[in-house]
């Protein structure tokens, strides 16, 4: 049985950028993959060559078995228009008869778009549809063509909490019909909620390949930021650290069992604060920098 | 599952229909498009007494003026259509769809034309009612037929340039490069007041060999030997540039 996306050995340059560095990925028929990484990471390239936009500088990209250039491989290929991309003086039903109309066997338009809850809207011009209408029409034209391999580029960036719930709900029952996703996201909470294998890419490298749990602890890091003379950031627990005049920012696993070590050092400080680590922050300290091992798998 | 892929016909079909939509849905674009050569015509023929009353002058300047506009139109529309498209972010979703570059070509084309033929009716109609240009039913026919295949290099050409260029740069690049051309062409100017060594270049310009052809096909004068060559001289080289520029633009935008 032929391997869904297979990616070997690929690399993508964009002018002096490498925006891919030999990047090799396999991803089985019906599995749930969320690669994950900051903006800029290489995401976008990655998707933007398994679904045959752009040509590889080096490697090779198999989508099914085939070329993904080929329109012919493509036919079992959904992909989301970007929310602002909809060209906003057709009708909803006209886009989606338009998209259908490339495939052997299309969602008949009505029963689409009652599905994703559009049906009141197919005379509407797409141009005035609301953030979250146009999110699901995007997803609705990803699948209008009954794909077996779904291709999700940041899926519910700028959606409100049960405009992202309801569309996971969807990639959820499309996956659990058998469909394989490959989705894009630099949120981790998108990942968590969704994918069963995760794929880290940072500057165009990819750094972490494991199960969703493997992962999490991978990048699971507090922050905490205070004011001091000392030396606060050399204290047990500190996983990174950086310094901006008397301002210490120390990245820990645990930041509880770090405020504690900081408190019984007697060493000064003030102004402290412990936040989550963002995605951007864990990546750029943790991530890029593997040699430290998690001590101790949480859940 | 045996449901068959569609076939190229059917996509060209559902392309054409998807952009003839885009473009009839924003009225200005079909507006200025279908009134601007009645409108010069009305201005800068209709006035001249000596032509607009002389048969054979007349429908020489209507000809003229009316291929002008297919080639305005179709660079503008298709040199700065494409460039926008692709500045969209629907541009690289149609790409991705089980569909090559050929049924949006073709699609383009044929909108272009129908653009086209669309500024031909009030331009005919001043034509009719305000000057003595006229011809027979079959040679209106020729001549329209004529303006069509005269059409193709410059559709190609805009294509060309949307794809090579951004929209800012297309707009300026297309002036740049239909006003020279329609006056070398003799479209603004009848080419035999031209000294002869104007005339040869003219001769060689796709503008030229368009109006000749269009003016031989009313009847009016015989084009010149090499017309036919000429047009399909440039119409080849425009579609090599329209294709190497659709394929160099893939490796082009960052995101």
């Amino acid at each position: 049985m032929t391997s869904a996306v297979t990616v070997t050995g690929v690399t993508r340059r964009f002018g002096p950028v490498v925006a891919l560095d030999d990047v090799s990925l396999e991803v089985p028929a019906g599995q749930l993959v969320g690669v994950l990484g900051p903006n800029g990471a290489g995401k976008s390239t990655l998707l933007s060559l398994v679904s045959g936009r752009r040509r590889p500088d080096a490697g090779t990209v198999l989508l099914e078995g085939r070329d993904p250039r080929d329109p012919v491989a493509r036919q079992g290929l959904g992909l989301t228009p970007q929310e602002t991309g909809l060209p906003p003086t057709l009708r909803v039903g006209e886009v989606v008869d338009f998209v259908g109309a490339h495939f052997a066997d299309p969602v008949p338009t009505a029963s689409l778009l009652a599905d994703f809850d559009l049906a009141d809207l197919a005379r509407r011009q797409t141009g005035s549809l609301s953030g979250g209408q146009k999110r699901r029409l995007a997803v609705a034209l990803a699948l209008v063509g009954r794909p077996r391999v779904l291709l999700l580029d940041e899926p519910t960036t700028g959606l409100d909490v049960d405009a992202r719930h309801a569309l996971w709900d969807a990639v959820r029952g499309y996956h659990r019909s058998g469909g394989t996703v490959l989705l894009t996201s630099h949120y981790l909470e998108e990942v968590q909620a969704l994918a069963e294998r995760v794929v880290v890419i940072d500057r165009g490298v990819v750094v972490g390949d494991d199960s969703l749990a493997g992962i999490l602890a991978r990048v699971d890091v507090q922050r905490v930021t205070m004011t001091s003379d000392d030396d606060v950031d050399e204290l047990d627990g500190v996983v990174s650290a950086e310094r901006d005049g008397d301002r210490r920012t120390v990245l820990t696993r645990d930041a509880d069992a770090y405020v504690r070590t900081l408190v019984r050092s007697g060493l000064r400080f003030h102004g402290l604060e412990v936040r989550g680590a963002t995605l951007e922050e864990a990546f750029a300290h943790v991530v890029a920098a593997p040699a430290t091992t998690p001590e101790g798998t949480r859940r | 599952m045996t449901a068959t892929t569609p076939g190229a016909l059917r996509l060209v079909a559902v392309h054409t229909k998807f952009q003839l939509l885009e473009t009839i849905r924003i009225p200005a674009a079909v507006i200025g498009n279908t009134v601007f050569p009645a409108l010069a015509l009305f201005f800068f023929v209709v006035p001249q007494a000596d032509v607009a009353g002389n048969r054979l002058w007349a429908t020489t300047a209507v000809a003229s003026l009316a291929f002008f506009s297919v080639c305005s139109a179709s660079m503008f529309t298709h040199g700065l259509g494409v460039a926008e498209d692709r500045e969209s972010p629907f541009d690289p979703f149609v790409r991705s769809l089980p569909a090559g570059p050929v049924p949006r070509f073709v699609g383009r084309i044929l909108v272009g034309l129908v653009m086209a033929l669309f500024g031909m009716v009030p331009l005919l109609l001043v034509a009719a009612f305000f000057t003595e240009a006229g011809v027979p039913a079959p040679q209106l026919l020729a001549g329209v037929g004529m303006l069509l295949v005269g059409a193709v290099p410059f559709i190609l050409l805009g294509i060309g340039l949307g794809y090579a260029l951004t929209a800012k740069a297309a707009i300026a690049i297309v002036q740049v490069i239909l006003f020279p051309l329609a006056f070398a062409g003799g479209l603004f100017m009848p080419p035999q007041l031209f000294p002869a060594w104007m005339d040869t270049v003219s001769l060689a310009t796709p503008t030229r060999a368009g109006r000749d052809l269009l003016v031989d096909a009313l009847g009016v004068e015989a084009a010149h030997g090499s017309s036919w060559l000429v047009l399909l001289g440039w119409t080849v080289a425009f579609g090599v540039l329209a294709i190497w520029a659709y394929r160099r633009d893939e490796g082009r935008r960052f995101r």
